[in-house]
């Protein structure tokens, strides 16, 4: 710690008020606000600050998910630092905008605090919410923990900012089990630090600048459209890298680093298992209870679901003879959930074999033994004493 | 054949970084019917100049002094707002006068 | 080995069992420790059973799922004990502490609880009406609690108490609060 030039302060925090606290010291231009369970405690945090006069944040308040997104929009668009923050349906009802925001390159910053979508109606976690939003063009950011959320924000300007990105960010934090749970999170101690961190915005375009006058998002049709997704393409491609670096850089300040996948006990692993945000936890804990049984076992989590990791996940299950993964939404149609889908391609042509499960739809609980259950029959199936298809559940009443 | 940009080339997010641009893009080639402006006929009024959708009328020291050719479409507007064609078009044929007169384009 | 304790709280809706295992943890936190507290959400609807979770370790707490066997249980509300099978989510060896007048061997044999569990009694809501004229046992609890189980010291709790009902209440009732807090860690049987 000291040879680190900020000093840090452990504060208890639900995944709310981390994102909060976050967003405060970022003390971001605009932001645009419109209630939704489990998101509505992280805006009501960040109002607060707002009447403190803790942050000079512009408050815009909406009447819809639609406007607060088109907003966001509007104020990136004049140059400003902006951001949002959303659930589910909430998530759904921007949709359009949450496209519009990648495509114009707008570097808008958006916890997405996971819950699953209707109907019928249900306000706990799954991941349906973002993986619908995969293909739209955002980085998207899985965080396991309160900490992870009050990192990861203040990293997420950084990123989506860089000139070689230029794209928004979702950071994303499971509905209640995170946004609603009291944990500790070590923070930076002064504001200013963390402003440091960040930087000041310098944005790349700005409709505000009456001497340099551009049109934003004119009709764009067969002869230009194509051009444009493929520089969205180039974006991504370049995202990797400077997510790395921007890690890096915050781990160098922090003493927390992170990378853009977290392997858990994968070196000498048989069997892998891979999952998402809060759920790596719970499966950490499954790990080492099979590893005392004397199975070789490991985890391997994705941080950054879009750009997703391809190369760093094919080299984490490069010894791995079989690998479980769990998805909490499913993608219906489809052979495997979204986070399968990906593996899937990152290993293709290896000699892996891969099974998928779907758990913890709609809040549905996952606990310790249940994932150590799934990983003593991947080790079964191993061995050849078990078969097991390609997809199956957790959790689920047949 | 025109050859356009690569995506290398081009402004992201769809921008357009300057403004006014549109004055490059000559949509004078889509005319079928051409406007023609006879001044000695002209009395000035300014209809058609406030008619023309694409600013195609051109303006100087108080008078119409000709067409923008290279972007008016041959919509007709102008010839058929025009007040002395309107005053015109009530004498027979031979008779008249007119302002501005749609002529075809030819071929 | 790590060493981490679990705690169910037992409550009704409005009774302040969310406000309980979140304090607790906060308290934990404040002390050096690692911990976790989280509501258990469901429709939140007053009066109807509810339960908030606490964990405390010396270790990051990785686990996010909720707690089906607990270190410990605290009921804020004993007519729970009729609804509710409390001690079916309590570990063999657990700790149970209830909010009742009833003596810790009046309530184990009503309870029919293995001798293996220890049930300790504290009269929060006597003591919460004497201190605050209302019924708020979570805070008394929480002094009950660290009596018993020896998890936090008492000065973190009086002092963290002081500091977050200060922000919100007059020095009559932070102080209301801290004598419940005090009066129940020297009552609970």
């Amino acid at each position: 710690m000291a040879d680190r030039k900020i000093r840090q302060v452990k504060l208890s925090l639900t995944g709310n008020e981390a994102g909060a606290f976050a967003l405060k010291q970022a003390n971001p231009d605009v932001a645009a606000v419109f209630p939704i369970t489990p998101q509505t405690e992280l805006m009501h945090a960040f109002s607060a600050y707002v009447a403190d006069g803790a942050v000079n944040t512009e408050m815009v308040y909406v009447e819809s998910e639609h406007s607060a997104m088109s907003a966001t929009v509007g104020a990136a668009a004049a140059g400003a630092r902006a951001f949002t923050a959303t659930s589910a349906n909430g998530l759904a009802l921007m949709w359009e905008i949450v496209y519009i925001a990648a495509s114009l390159r707008l570097p808008i910053v958006m916890p997405v605090i996971n819950r699953a979508l209707s109907g019928p109606i249900n306000i706990h976690c799954d991941h349906s919410d973002t993986m619908g939003a995969r293909d739209a063009g955002w980085i998207q950011i899985f965080c396991e923990n309160s900490q992870e959320v009050y990192d990861s924000l203040l990293c997420a300007f950084r990123i989506g900012e860089n000139k070689k990105v230029l794209l928004p960010v979702m950071v994303t934090l499971d509905g209640f089990i995170i946004s609603h749970t009291t944990e500790v999170v070590e923070t930076i101690e002064r504001d200013e630090d963390a402003r440091a961190f960040i930087g000041p915005y310098e944005p790349w375009i700005s409709l505000l600048d009456v001497d340099n006058p551009v049109t934003m998002g004119p009709l764009d049709l067969q002869d230009y459209y194509f051009e444009h997704k493929r520089q969205q393409v180039e974006a991504m491609t370049n995202a990797p890298a400077v997510i790395d670096e921007v890690f890096a850089a915050y781990g160098e300040l922090t003493g927390r680093r992170y990378e853009r996948v977290e392997k858990y006990r994968t070196d000498d692993a048989e069997v892998v298992l891979m999952s998402l945000g809060s759920t790596a936890g719970t499966a950490k804990e499954a790990v080492d209870v099979l590893r005392d049984e004397g199975l070789a076992v490991g985890h391997l989590k994705v941080r950054t679901f879009r750009p997703f990791p391809f190369d760093l996940v094919r080299e984490a299950l490069s010894g791995a003879k079989v690998v479980g993964v769990l998805d909490r939404s499913i993608s219906f149609g489809a052979q495997y959930g979204p986070l399968c889908t990906e593996v899937m391609a990152a290993v293709h042509g290896k000699d892996v074999e891969i099974r998928n499960f779907i758990y913890g739809l709609g809040g549905r609980d996952i606990f310790v033994e249940q994932i150590a259950e799934t990983g003593r029959s991947l080790y079964d199936l191993m061995r050849g004493k078990k078969d097991l298809p390609p997809q199956s559940y957790i959790g689920l009443r047949e | 054949m025109e050859k356009k940009p690569g995506w290398k080339d081009i402004p992201i997010g769809g921008l357009i970084p300057r403004a006014g641009n549109s004055h490059e893009y000559k949509t004078g080639g889509w005319r079928t019917w051409r406007p023609v402006h006879y001044p000695e006929n002209c009395i000035n009024c300014l209809v058609c100049f406030y008619s023309c959708p694409d600013s195609s009328i051109l303006f100087e020291d108080g008078k119409i002094v000709g067409i923008d050719y290279d972007h008016c479409k041959g919509c007709g507007i102008c010839a058929r707002e025009c007040l002395i064609n309107k005053r015109e078009m009530k004498k027979p044929e031979g008779e008249r006068k007119l302002a501005i007169e749609m002529v075809l384009e030819e071929n | 080995m790590k060493k981490m304790t679990e705690i169910i709280w037992h409550g009704r809706g409005g009774q302040g069992a969310k406000t309980a295992a979140t304090m607790l943890a906060a308290m934990a936190i404040h002390e050096g420790k690692y911990s976790q507290g989280s509501p258990e959400y469901g429709p939140e609807r007053q009066g109807a059973p509810m339960k908030g979770y606490t964990r405390i370790s010396s270790d990051p707490v990785r686990i996010h799922s909720s707690i089906r066997e607990g270190d410990v249980a605290v009921v804020l509300d004993a007519t729970l004990l009729k609804t509710v099978d409390v001690l079916g989510q309590l570990k063999p060896d657990g700790v149970l502490i209830v909010n009742t007048t009833k003596s810790p061997d009046e309530l184990r044999a009503e309870l029919g609880a293995p001798p293996s569990v220890k049930v300790y009694t504290v009269d929060a809501t006597g003591i919460s009406i004497a201190e605050l004229k209302r019924n708020l046992p979570n805070t008394p609890l929480l002094g009950a609690l660290v009596k018993v189980t020896g998890i936090l010291s008492l000065d973190t709790v009086v002092e963290d108490a002081r500091v977050k009902f200060g922000k919100k209440f007059s020095s009559d009732v932070v102080e209301g609060n801290i004598r419940a807090i005090e009066r129940a860690y020297r009552e609970v049987k």
